[in-house]
């Protein structure tokens, strides 16, 4: 109810003894600060042909430079990709195309490659997924990161987020969830083939997960026993999967929530083509590079599906540089920005010859 | 509002008649009349809670909210985590909630206050003290001198005698001057006889309750005999019982029945243009919101059935989905959650933060305040500050806003000698400054120290003992109707109707003729320090017709005397035939006067013979008791003597213009302000104070005057008017026909220039045709022509009708200034009411939106405050709504890269805090400090005000560029991050596609975005607003590096899962390489785009700012006012200012007291002092 009537003024708004300033009771005279005043001290900058211009050309000159220095770097980095996902009815793994989980025995098919040019840094092998859609919402959150991290409560009773994926036969799923379950579980192993022999290559499985995934986020769950089998007691495998978790690896730092393997899964990719680290190969000696030119061949254990709804899977090899793999948008990005920069320089400074001037003499009606 | 109508639903019926008997507590009771408490608080304790929740939850923002909160809690469609709504909900609700409770504890306290005010009650028999709120309908209570009236009362009795009590109703309806109220005989007779008080037990029967202040009809019943009660028996509650000392009512009305609080109604919720702008936009939003959320559902739709379908092998469909539309419907909602932050509920609050803010500094400006009452400006509306910088029409009143309503004796020509100028000792006419030596009156000790005068020739006249100038001065002090009052030897205080008499009867005074005092038949004045007393034989009094006024007095020498006082072309008329040159010299002086906007007077006398005067008298007598034809046959008597006068001179009293209004008003034309007058005085005054104001000056090609006195003339008048400004405006007789149809009412109708300056003075009865119907849209179209309206003798009404004209056929922000009630319904009609606290009374301020105490500083609030409001208003909304549509877009393109799963882009606590945190106070920063270039500058240059008045800073056209510019951004944050993400990993191999990085990297790129373009936005750089900006900055990294820490993780697993993400991320170096990317790509089109812009199409304020930079200083001080002089010659009709005179009530000796001259009893109103003082 909008009264527009205040009763203290119908008594104190009468204008009482009128020409006395300063008399009885304090004057209302607003304080004389900056800040009441709106006189705070102040910097005005304004756009003008001084400041703009330099602004121009200097971020053209910068961005040249950089941007070819990045292009350059990503362009020394050495890649390798192949598509295994088999589609194509000459690949060799043509024949595991429809494989399903937990096929046994399970399908496996070689792909013979040869590297033109060696490989002289530590090398680092990826698998890559596309049209695979990690970054669905429901997928997300499909998880239960206190169980992950090792909470004995959400051990046994997950998440309503990990539905449908939260229980099975009555039994608490552990790890829970559509990421879990759906991990990815092809097996990889690269040989080279020197004169017919096939030597396998070292793949190293560790030190492929964040630091803080590895000691912070995932932990297993805790105990009186070391005994993983145990501290899993009441739970049951993910569905897809053939072995329960504390079975992913004979290695107890690496085996249960810790696996790395399981660790790079469940960081859910951004978008729905990306690759994820699968192996190390680290330089041996500094004679030899890390993988020389030459034959290789690479042997897939084949039990991942992704046919169904037209993924495809790639094995990618590759070095890197103080900027990560290869990517050259940025390079070209900031070549291409620098040049625009650079040319809108010049035509603003064009048109502030031509026009500027002459609006600067026009009067202001005062 | 609802409670109203909880109140309004419990009275059972309406009141119709109101019946009550004076001490019958019982009787009265069973009416259930209000009692006189008065309650304008909403709510208490325990309502609290729940009426303001109710209340709140009416705001389409906040009830948008809350349907936000309930989508949420339906799992399938929940996409945000329910804290990104609640946490903004509940603090938007907490901050309007507590603001409501601080107004309504200020509420209950000034009703408190009010209610328990100390008040005399008589019951059973004796006079008890009470509280106001204790008073019931049919009490009798006492009030004694200066009380404020308790409740609307019939008066019974008085101290003075016939009963008669003054009351001033300034409170009320504007006005100074006493006014006079009567109790009936029968009950006069009660006196303060407290026995037959308690034993009266008249009845009354009266109306029900209403606003109208001047009327009231009842009867009161009184042993079986019926009297009339009307208006001039009753005390209004907001009156102020003045010289009189005690005095009985008996309560008719009470607390929320008064006519006060029935006047107080409801006030029209005003907005601003903005507002409703805001309003259409939001709709519009709205629609934009939908229509994104229909094509990600659509997508959603296609995706689900193309791929979600098939990939149901890793991610089954939710429970109860078993179709790709139907998940596309969910998914509907779930992108509405998602999208919600277009429409920002912070917006709503940020706004209001940034009005008050702005209001305050309004109350804290030094350079609106007025010292000489302790009286700074206030903003009594905070929510319309940035209208203040889009005002196109001003409508001022005269009295008390232009002019300060003080009557000054400025110059005076006596016998053909002029007196009041200040000539050096070259001869040459001098500027009168505060240095003029003043004429020193200390000779007589009756002076009245406030009076200045600077001539000294003409004391040195008076002192030489000049026939001519005593006369004229004898004259003054004779002929008027002013009351003296003399409390103390000496301290004569004079009550007049008007001031103009005041002044002229106060310069007598000082000249050595001083009106002492009077009874009904004589006249007590001391003549050069010699008390002289004159008897009193007739007064003619003034009234419109006549616009003259004369007293014949006989003094002690016996001398048969009338004197006579009137406007020039009326006495002129009267004058002897032997007054020729005389006549021509002082015409000459009172056209001078005149050109220098005075108010003219001629003063003219002539002896009469002993027998003449006797059959005059007796006749006027006869005359004076006739039955029927009094009036006529009164006047015709009057005009019989008032003949033949001999002119004695003429007096020119300046109606003091407030100071700075010239300069002000000049300003404010400079700025494009059309300025009308709406006084209620007549035409000649009114024009003449035009000229003396700068309104209206010698250069206009043209003034129109409109008088004519049927709607046929008025036309006519209009459109010649009209074709003269612009003879291509002229479409015959068109309008007139289309529009007398009253449907069409709202056109907007186009600007028209006219060709050259112009201005129009329409008369009150002229705008009476006027506003009706059919001329309306001739008057708006001509009027709105020129550039200065002055429409004279108009009623309130009338003043609120032009407003609403205005408001009604041009698209323009209306402002209304005035001090008096007279101004209320303007006040209240215009966009924007200005009232000035000056000494009419309080009723102009309380229903206005903005109160200062002097007109000049309009020209501050306007241009400078206005214009700040203005620009840091749009600057706001520009870059609220541009921020916002970046950050909310950003979702949408990650749709099409995310199976339409209402996936969101950032992480959830970062939407949560955006707003609330992030990004909130540098902006607020900048919409409470930017200034494009400071006051002095603003005031310089007056044309910085014209964008606003285009409403060139934020309209749909702005909009429309923000929401582009939102959109480009969006885009470059979205696909920079998702370029260099693309198949890419760290630089030790590891990830750093991943979802949680690339959240970081897009919130982090979007944070540092918006911050440069706050940046580029502010122009004036104080230490908060790099605080502000840096610090969200700085508090944006410490936030996300302590939320995504082990810590967090550990303590809050479920609601912090980007554990780690911050230091993993934000130390690649492609990382940073693409966030500065996405900066230059965002901000250097908009530096380009404003420079070019700057350069090829240069506004105003551009051109300003290069000249002030080219100063770098700041402006010179504004010089030394002058006084403006103008040569023109003006003929002056001047007249008094009052309608009728108090001569009856002198000669009737109804107000006087026995023991004149010096009375002990009652103060007399200070009022007069009051006056004189400013």
């Amino acid at each position: 109810m909008a009264v527009n009537y205040n009763a203290k003024e119908e008594a104190d708004g009468h204008p009482s003894g009128v020409g006395a300033p300063g008399g009885a009771g304090k004057s209302r005279k607003p304080d004389n600060t900056a800040f009441k005043q709106q006189r705070l001290p102040a910097w005005q900058p304004i756009l003008t042909a001084g400041t703009v211009l330099p602004a121009f050309f200097i971020i053209g000159l910068i961005f040249i430079p950089i941007g070819i220095g990045i292009f350059v770097t990503s362009n020394n980095i050495r890649e390798y990709e192949i598509d295994y996902t088999g589609t194509d009815s000459s690949s060799p793994c043509n024949k595991c195309l429809n494989v399903s989980w937990n096929s046994t025995p399970p399908c496996t098919c070689t792909i013979n490659f040869t590297l033109d040019q060696p490989f002289e840094t530590n090398v680092f092998m990826y698998y890559g997924l596309s049209n695979f859609y990690q970054n669905h919402r429901r997928y997300v959150k499909s998880r239960d990161d206190s169980q992950l991290n090792g909470d004995n409560s959400s051990l046994l009773h997950p998440s309503k987020e990990c539905e449908p994926y939260s229980t099975s036969e009555n039994k608490p799923i552990a790890p829970c969830g559509a990421i879990a379950n759906s991990m990815f579980n092809d097996t990889l192993e690269l040989f080279r083939i020197d004169n017919e022999t096939r030597i396998p290559i070292t793949l190293n499985k560790k030190g492929i997960a964040w630091w803080t995934d590895k000691n912070v986020k995932f932990r297993n769950p805790s105990g009186n026993t070391n005994n993983l089998t145990a501290l899993f007691q009441g739970t049951t495998k993910p569905v897809n999967w053939p072995k329960p978790v504390y079975m992913l690896d004979s290695e107890a730092d690496n085996n249960g929530f810790i696996n790395e393997d399981f660790i790079v899964w469940m960081r859910t990719a951004a978008l729905p083509t990306f690759r994820k680290l699968y192996r190390l190969i680290e330089r041996k000696n500094n004679l030899q590079p890390t993988l020389q030119a030459g034959k290789y061949s690479l042997d897939i254990t084949y039990n991942y599906p992704v046919h169904s709804f037209d993924g495809r899977k790639r094995m990618i090899l590759s070095t890197i540089s103080w900027m990560g793999g290869k990517n050259p948008f940025l390079g070209i990005a900031y070549i291409t920005v620098g040049s625009i920069c650079f040319f809108l320089g010049v035509v603003l400074l064009v048109i502030h010859h031509k026009y500027g001037n002459r609006n600067t003499s026009a009067d202001i009606p005062n | 509002m609802p409670l109203s109508g909880f109140k309004f639903g419990k009275k059972k019926l309406k009141e119709e008649e109101r019946h009550l008997q004076a001490n019958n507590r019982d009787f009265n009771l069973e009416f259930e009349y209000a009692n006189n408490s008065i309650k304008t608080s909403k709510y208490n304790f325990f309502t609290f809670l729940p009426l303001n929740l109710f209340e709140q939850f009416q705001r389409i923002a906040n009830a948008y909210f809350l349907f936000l909160l309930i989508l949420q809690l339906i799992p399938q469609v929940s996409s945000l985590s329910w804290f990104t709504t609640v946490v903004p909900l509940v603090l938007v609700l907490t901050v309007s909630g507590v603001k409501d409770a601080i107004d309504d504890f200020n509420r209950h306290k000034s009703d408190n206050h009010v209610n328990n005010r100390p008040v005399q009650v008589l019951i059973n028999g004796r006079l008890k003290d009470d509280k106001w709120m204790n008073i019931q309908v049919g009490d009798i209570i006492k009030l004694e001198n200066n009380n404020f009236v308790t409740a609307d009362l019939l008066l019974l009795s008085s101290s003075e005698p016939h009963s008669l009590t003054y009351i001033e109703t300034a409170e009320l309806d504007g006005e100074t001057n006493l006014k006079v109220k009567q109790a009936l005989t029968v009950t006069a007779e009660l006196g303060e006889n407290l026995q037959k008080l308690t034993d009266f037990n008249g009845e009354v029967k009266c109306e029900a309750p209403n606003n109208k202040l001047d009327k009231f009809t009842g009867t009161l019943i009184l042993r079986g005999e019926k009297f009339a009660l009307d208006n001039e028996k009753m005390l209004l509650r907001g009156c102020t019982i003045r010289n009189t000392e005690w005095c009985f009512g008996l309560v008719i009305y009470a607390g929320p029945d008064t006519k006060l609080m029935q006047n107080c109604g409801k006030t029209a919720f005003k907005r601003t243009s903005i507002d409703r702008l805001m309003n259409v936009l939001v709709l519009v939003i709205f629609a934009f919101l939908a229509l994104m959320c229909f094509i990600l559902a659509i997508g959603n739709g296609i995706w689900e059935h193309d791929k979600g379908y098939y990939f149901q092998v890793y991610l089954p469909w939710a429970t109860g989905v078993n179709s790709a539309a139907y998940s596309g419907f969910l998914m509907f909602w779930s992108y509405v959650i998602i999208l919600n932050t277009v429409v920002p509920i912070s917006l709503y609050v940020s706004v209001e933060i940034i009005r008050l803010g702005n209001s305050f500094y309004i109350d804290w400006d030094r350079k609106m305040y007025y010292p000489l009452n302790d009286t700074p400006a206030q903003a009594r509306t905070t929510t319309l500050n940035e209208e203040l910088g889009q005002i196109k029409y001003i409508f001022s009143d005269k009295t008390g806003t232009l002019t300060q309503n003080i009557m000054a004796f400025n110059k005076c020509s006596i016998n053909g000698k002029s007196y009041g100028d200040v000539y050096d000792v070259a001869g040459q006419r001098t500027e009168i400054t505060e240095h003029t030596e003043k004429v020193d009156f200390s000779y007589n000790q009756l002076a009245d120290p406030k009076f200045v005068f600077y001539d000294h020739s003409l004391v040195e006249a008076v002192k030489l003992d000049d026939a001519a100038t005593h006369g004229f001065f004898r004259l003054l002090s004779l002929c008027h109707t002013v009351m003296p009052e003399e409390k103390k030897e000496g301290n004569l205080v004079y009550q007049a109707q008007s001031p103009d008499e005041g002044a002229l009867v106060t310069a007598a005074r000082n000249f050595g003729f001083v009106f002492r005092a009077r009874t009904p038949e004589t006249i007590t004045v001391v003549e050069m320090g010699e008390t002289k007393v004159y008897e009193l034989l007739a007064i003619l009094d003034f009234n419109n017709v006549r616009k003259r006024m004369s007293v014949i007095v006989r003094s002690p020498e016996g001398d048969l005397t009338l004197y006579c006082k009137g406007a020039d072309t009326i006495v002129y008329e009267l004058l002897e035939s032997s007054c020729g040159p005389l006549k021509e010299e002082t015409m000459e002086h009172l056209n001078e006067f005149a050109g220098e906007g005075l108010r003219t007077l001629v003063v003219a006398y002539k002896n009469l013979q002993e027998d003449y005067f006797q059959e005059w008298q007796k006749r006027h007598h006869e005359a004076s008791t006739a039955l029927d034809g009094r009036e006529e046959k009164l006047s015709e008597l009057y005009e019989e003597i008032e003949k033949d006068l001999m002119l004695l001179g003429a007096t020119a009293i300046e109606d003091k213009l407030q100071d700075g209004v010239p300069q002000t008003i000049e300003t404010l034309t400079k700025a494009h302000i059309k300025i009308w007058v709406l006084t209620g005085d007549k035409q000649e005054t009114a024009v003449n104070i035009g000229y003396s104001c700068n309104l209206l000056h010698d250069d206009m090609k043209d003034v129109f005057i409109i008088e004519g006195n049927t709607s046929e003339e008025v036309l006519d008048e209009l459109r010649t008017a009209r074709k003269k400004m612009n003879p291509d405006s002229f479409l015959d007789s068109d309008e007139i026909i289309k529009f007398e149809n009253p449907s069409t009412k709202s056109r907007i109708l186009p600007e028209e220039q006219a060709n050259g300056v112009y201005g129009l003075v329409i008369n009150g009865h002229s705008l009476a045709y006027a506003l009706e119907g059919n001329l309306e849209l001739e008057l708006v179209r001509t009027a709105c022509m020129c550039k200065v309206v002055i429409c004279c003798r108009v009623t309130p009404l009338q003043k609120a009708q032009v407003v609403e004209l205005v408001k009604k056929y041009k698209k323009a922000v209306t402002l209304a200034i005035g001090d008096g009630a007279n101004d209320v319904s303007m006040i209240k009609t215009a966009h924007i009411g200005v009232g000035i606290s000056g000494q009419e009374g309080m009723q102009a301020v309380l229903s206005s939106d903005f109160s200062f105490a002097q007109f000049r500083y309009l020209q501050r609030l306007l241009l400078v405050h206005g214009r700040w409001s203005y620009i840091r208003m749009c600057k706001f909304l520009r870059y609220f709504f541009y921020k916002n549509f970046a950050f909310t877009l950003v979702h949408f393109w990650y749709g099409f890269f995310s199976g339409f799963s209402a996936q969101t882009v950032y992480d959830q606590w970062f939407i949560t805090l955006y707003n609330l945190v992030y990004t909130s106070l540098p902006v607020l920063g900048m919409s409470l400090f930017d200034q494009d270039v400071d006051d002095r500058w603003s005031m310089q240059f007056p044309h910085l005000y014209e964008p606003g008045q285009q409403n060139r800073y934020f309209n749909k056209i702005e909009f429309v560029k923000c929401v582009l510019h939102g959109t480009y951004s969006s885009l470059i944050l979205f696909f920079i991050p998702y370029g260099a993400m693309y198949d890419t990993v760290r630089s030790d191999g590891k990830a750093i596609a991943d979802y949680q990085s690339f959240a970081l990297m897009a919130q982090t790129c979007l944070l540092i975005v918006v911050s440069v373009q706050i940046g580029l936005d502010t122009a004036y750089w104080t230490a908060v607003n790099q605080f502000f900006i840096w610090g969200s900055l700085s508090l944006y990294f410490a936030i996300i590096f302590t939320m995504y820490s082990d810590g967090m993780y550990l303590i809050f697993t479920a609601s912090f899962p980007f554990i780690g993400t911050a230091r993993n991320t934000l130390s690649q170096p492609n990382v940073w390489l693409a966030i500065f990317l996405s900066i230059i790509l965002c901000v250097l089109p908009v530096v380009g785009g404003r420079f070019l812009k700057a350069q090829l199409i240069p506004t105003v304020s551009d051109k300003v700012l290069r000249k002030i930079r080219a100063a770098k200083k700041r402006p010179p001080p504004p010089l030394p006012k002058t006084r403006l002089r103008r040569t023109s010659t003006r003929r002056s009709g001047y007249a008094f200012s009052h309608q009728h005179g108090f001569g009856a009530l002198i000669m009737s000796g109804r107000n006087m007291r026995p023991k004149l001259p010096f009375t002990t009893t009652g103060t007399f109103s200070p009022n007069s002092e009051k006056n004189r003082h400013k």
